[in-house]
């Protein structure tokens, strides 16, 4: 019976703390465990607010309580006419100055935060990307690297990266929060904020302006690596070959036939942005941002893509009008897809990431 | 004049007649209250249908087309349809009630706001029908709004339009009524707070409705008519229309809350059995309320890009309306203290409502602060924010007011077992759907997510509050059931139920239709309570027994409606084929014709003779 007894507290102990775990969301992708600097700031105003909001509940509350049990109607009270009083201007004062004092607790860090987020002075020295959003996917060209890619944003952890921001279509807004809060993408000026990552690892990033079919899958990364890792990428994302003979010389005539004309294979920031760039495409992450890495989604996907992100852009590609490409075609591409990799592997936290999303599902 | 007697006994056709062509406010008051609540029940549907869609991960209960047309019409449907004639019912019924007018100032415009807003809200859910309603999001935002394929935006874009023309109409009414139709000694700090805050939102909407009226013209213009007003590619600026939906839509929240503030108000002094506690800070508030909410707007757009300088601006002038608010919750609870009080259904409501939008407050202080907004921003953060506040704000408020003035408006109770039962299983749903949205967003859900991935830890949440929408869908139908049963039983009751203390409850219920035999004279705040410690009855009279000027009904105002209605399809259309013009101009000439009657045709009223009155009176 004791035995029994100590097992059921373990147990509620144990599901008690997978709910408050829980609780916060999950890692890298929850804004209430912040490991950037734009996260951090934006977490200290929502504690420092909700602690000034919780002080103001409780008295509220208090004197609700106290009100409606103590002034409740009584048996045989049915007559009374209780005192009809007009105000009184003391306790009228209270009450207004001391929210006014409450206010200024939580304005005053707002107002400095707002500015400290907005400060682009370091900009001239710092890693520039150029954002640019698309129904349903995201581009990042380094300004001065003179690179692009596509869905994952590769940036060195502790540095600050300012991200300048514009949509080719209809408004986006950029969102990683676990390192940043969020900020619009819009079709006619540009936006600029800074990120800076304190861990490496892969952030969940979302699109947080209702943009169309598939807003809710226009997912994208931000893998943040070690300085070196990052020179490392950098230098192999310049090196990218156009003229690149894979092993996979079928999927790649198929590739060249059907899928160039929208997709570079190599980096170099000339390729205008009509599909996401495939130069890193065997390090990714996830495949089109939403389905784990493998070589059966990359086939879904070039067979079916309504079937992934309903709306997108490759609805409108001529292969799926010709029906050229079958199952057998689209394992050919893409097994050469999955070759074409800037570095030899992906980084550990991108080969955790995959395990980890694979476990999962 | 016979209708006096004819009133009780009459075939269907007369009765439909009777409201199609009625200027009488308490029967556009009906008209308001079951076309709102028509609306309200279909946004509802639209609700549920989200909910279930989010029920798991990566759920297909819906495509993704269907539910970004579900999501932009329950928004839509509710706020423009559903909340506000719910409000403008409420308005009309009692408004001119309390302020012991005959009618309100403008009969005939008031009809006509009422079918202006019907066609309109009618003309919006035809999209449904014809290849798929709007699904650019309630806020339509440009350009995904104006690039949108089908005519479902346009639906939006008309039928926003001549429903809002309706509001704008009843908003001058509701101004005009209170300006000049008080009764004698009703002077403007002796009103009762729920006229003053159909007052102060009667200015709302006059100010704030024409930036709507003007972004949907651009938009219309943009869709329509080719040009490039929101268009980046032709040098226009998506951004405005932003700018000009907030600066109408910030405004359209208090527009909302104010009249619900006021609803509570005369429910709890009246439940507290006391005056109500600091009633000028109480006026004041509310008139801050009103004008502070025309300078925050911006706050909708913190991550726009608009700057430092203006985020901070927008944030500190956001945190300000709490003061007021605050004034008013403070105000609410000291009248209760020291009262003796009685919890009927309309004050369970109400007490109801006080911890339910003080939690909406205090989210909205925390999303005032634009650092913490980004994070907040477009997430179930937002959502479970504005629920907290319209459904625990609004909806209480009008779930209150059907149940305090239902004896009055039909001169029946409903059942007070029923409504504590919708009561509680409302409430418990209300928190059980929209608490856990808070935790929802900031764990990473942006809001309008027809699919969330699995394994995000979102699952629990999303569940819970599925289940909550299904208990306040519970609820809601328990309200129809008692609806009916009361209907059915038709138990009458006296004029003055609930004990009251405003002018509205010291005539018969529901009220002959002219209101008021002779005009009362009113000699204080909370005029009937006055009478009533006194030992009187009932008002004394302020004017003799004399005839009654009565404007007549009028069928122009449907027909002026109606017309707009068809000359809206033939806008529509003409976009794909230019031959729908023709229906463009029929319609036109059919509103344009009966608007030309109505100028050049006398129409003097009638007169009720005081003799008749008299004899009324005897029987």
């Amino acid at each position: 019976m004791k035995n029994w007894m100590g097992k059921l507290r373990t147990l509620s102990l144990f599901s008690f703390l997978v709910i408050i775990l829980s609780a916060c969301g999950k890692e890298n992708l929850t804004a209430l465990v912040p490991k950037g600097y734009g996260a951090d700031q934006s977490f200290n105003v929502i504690i420092i607010s909700i602690l000034v909001m919780i002080v103001v509940f409780i008295v509220v509350m208090a004197i609700y309580l106290y009100v409606v049990l103590k002034f409740r109607q009584k048996k045989r009270q049915e007559d009374y006419v209780p005192q009809q009083t007009e105000g009184n201007k003391t306790l009228e004062i209270v009450w207004t100055v001391i929210p006014i004092l409450l206010l200024l607790i939580i304005a005053v860090p707002t107002v400095a935060t707002t500015y400290n987020l907005a400060d682009d002075s370091a900009k001239e020295d710092s890693i520039n990307v150029n954002v640019t959003g698309l129904q349903f996917w995201w581009n990042f060209e380094y300004a001065n690297e003179e690179i692009q890619t596509s869905q994952e944003l590769y940036i060195p952890v502790n540095e600050k990266v300012y991200l300048n921001m514009m949509s080719s279509d209809v408004i986006h807004s950029f969102w990683v929060p676990s390192i940043s809060g969020k900020m619009d993408v819009n079709p006619e000026n540009e936006n600029t904020m800074y990120i800076e990552a304190y861990e490496e690892g892969v952030y969940w990033g979302k699109c947080t302006e209702f943009c169309g079919d598939s807003h809710s899958l226009m997912d994208f990364k931000i893998v943040v690596v070690s300085q070196d890792e990052y020179d490392t990428w950098v230098d192999g994302m310049q090196n990218t070959d156009p003229e690149f003979i894979a092993s996979a010389q079928e999927g790649q005539e198929l590739f060249e036939n059907s899928c160039l004309s929208c997709h570079a294979i190599d980096a170099s920031a000339n390729h205008p942005v009509v599909g996401p760039n495939m130069a890193d495409f065997g390090n990714r992450t996830m495949v089109a941002g939403v389905r784990n890495f493998s070589k059966e989604e990359i086939v879904e996907w070039i067979v079916d893509p309504a079937s992934v992100k309903p709306g997108n852009g490759m609805l409108d590609a001529p292969y799926l009008e010709q029906e050229n490409i079958g199952q057998a075609e689209a394992e050919n591409i893409a097994d050469f897809l999955m070759e074409l990799k800037a570095t030899d592997e992906p980084v550990d936290s991108v080969k955790q990431f995959r395990e980890d999303e694979a476990k999962d599902n | 004049m016979s209708t006096l007697v004819a009133t009780n006994k009459k075939g269907f056709g007369a009765t439909l007649w009777d409201y199609l062509t009625t200027v009488d406010h308490k029967k556009i008051a009906i008209m308001y209250l079951v076309a709102g609540g028509f609306f309200f029940i279909l946004g509802g549907l639209e609700a549920l249908a989200i909910r279930w869609q989010l029920v798991q991960p990566m759920n297909d209960f819906v495509s993704a087309g269907f539910y970004h047309e579900l999501i932009t019409m329950h928004g839509t449907t509710m706020i423009f349809l559903a909340a506000m004639p719910l409000i403008f019912a409420f308005m009309n019924a009692v408004v001119p009630l309390q302020i012991g007018a005959r009618d309100v100032a403008f009969p005939f415009l008031n009809s006509l706001g009422f079918w202006l807003f019907l066609f309109g809200g009618i003309l919006l859910n035809v999209g449904w029908f014809t290849g798929g309603a709007a699904d650019a999001g309630w806020t339509a935002y440009a350009p995904l709004s104006t690039i949108s394929a089908g005519e479902g935006v346009d639906y939006y874009v008309l039928g926003l339009q001549i429903s809002g023309a309706g509001t704008l109409i009843g908003g001058i009414n509701f101004l005009v009524t209170i300006v000049n139709m008080r009764a004698p000694g009703m002077t403007y700090m002796r009103m009762p707070l729920f006229t003053w805050t159909a007052f102060v939102t009667s200015a709302l909407i006059l100010f704030a409705f024409p930036a709507l009226t003007v972004g949907l013209f651009l938009m219309m213009f943009d869709r329509l008519f080719g040009s490039g007003f929101f268009d980046a590619a032709m040098g226009g600026n998506s951004v405005i229309w932003q700018h000009l939906f907030w600066i109408f839509g910030h405004p359209e929240v208090y527009i909302l809350v104010l009249p619900a503030f006021g609803i509570f108000s005369e429910i709890i002094a009246t439940f507290s059995k006391k005056r109500l506690f600091g009633y000028t800070a109480m006026v004041f508030a509310t008139v801050l309320i009103g004008f502070l909410g025309f300078m925050v707007w911006a706050h909708h757009m913190f991550t726009v890009g608009m700057g430092p300088a203006a985020n901070s601006i927008f944030a500190v002038a956001t945190m300000a309306i709490a003061v007021p608010t605050g004034i008013k919750i403070f105000n609410w609870l000291f009248t209760l203290w020291g009262g003796r009080i009685s919890i009927t259904t309309p004050m369970l409501w109400t007490l109801g409502f006080i911890p339910s939008f003080t939690l909406g407050g205090m989210t909205g202080v925390m999303l005032a602060a634009a650092t913490a907004d980004y994070q907040y921003h477009d997430t179930y953060f937002v959502v479970g924010h504005f629920h907290y506040v319209i459904v625990g704000g609004v909806v209480f408020a009008l779930f209150a007011g059907v149940h305090y003035w239902w004896p009055k408006m039909f001169g029946t109770m409903l059942d007070e077992k029923l409504g504590k039962a919708t009561f509680w299983i409302f409430f418990v749903g209300f928190h059980l759907t929209f608490f856990v949205q808070h935790f929802l967003g900031l764990m990473g859900m942006p809001r309008r997510y027809w699919v969330y991935m699995e394994n995000q830890n979102l699952d629990l949440g999303n569940l819970i509050s599925t289940v909550g929408a299904f208990l306040m869908g519970i609820a809601s139908i328990i309200l129809l059931y008692n609806i009916v049963k009361t209907s059915i039983q038709n138990k009458k009751v006296g004029g003055d139920p609930w004990d009251g203390r405003t002018l509205e409850w010291a005539i018969p219920s529901p009220p002959p239709f002219y209101n008021f035999k002779q005009l009362p004279l009113v000699r204080g705040l909370d005029p009937l309570w006055i009478e009533k410690m006194d030992g009187r009855k009932g008002m004394t009279a302020a004017e003799p027994l004399s005839d009654i000027h009565m404007p007549n009904n009028s069928f122009l105002p449907f027909v002026i409606s109606l017309g707009l209605f068809i000359a809206g399809f033939g806008f529509i259309y003409q976009k794909n084929d230019l031959s729908w013009l023709i229906v463009l101009f029929i319609g036109m000439a059919i509103t344009l014709g009966a608007m030309f009657i109505r100028s050049v045709k006398d129409d003097l009223g009638y007169h009720i003779h005081k003799e008749d009155l008299k004899k009324e009176a005897e029987e």
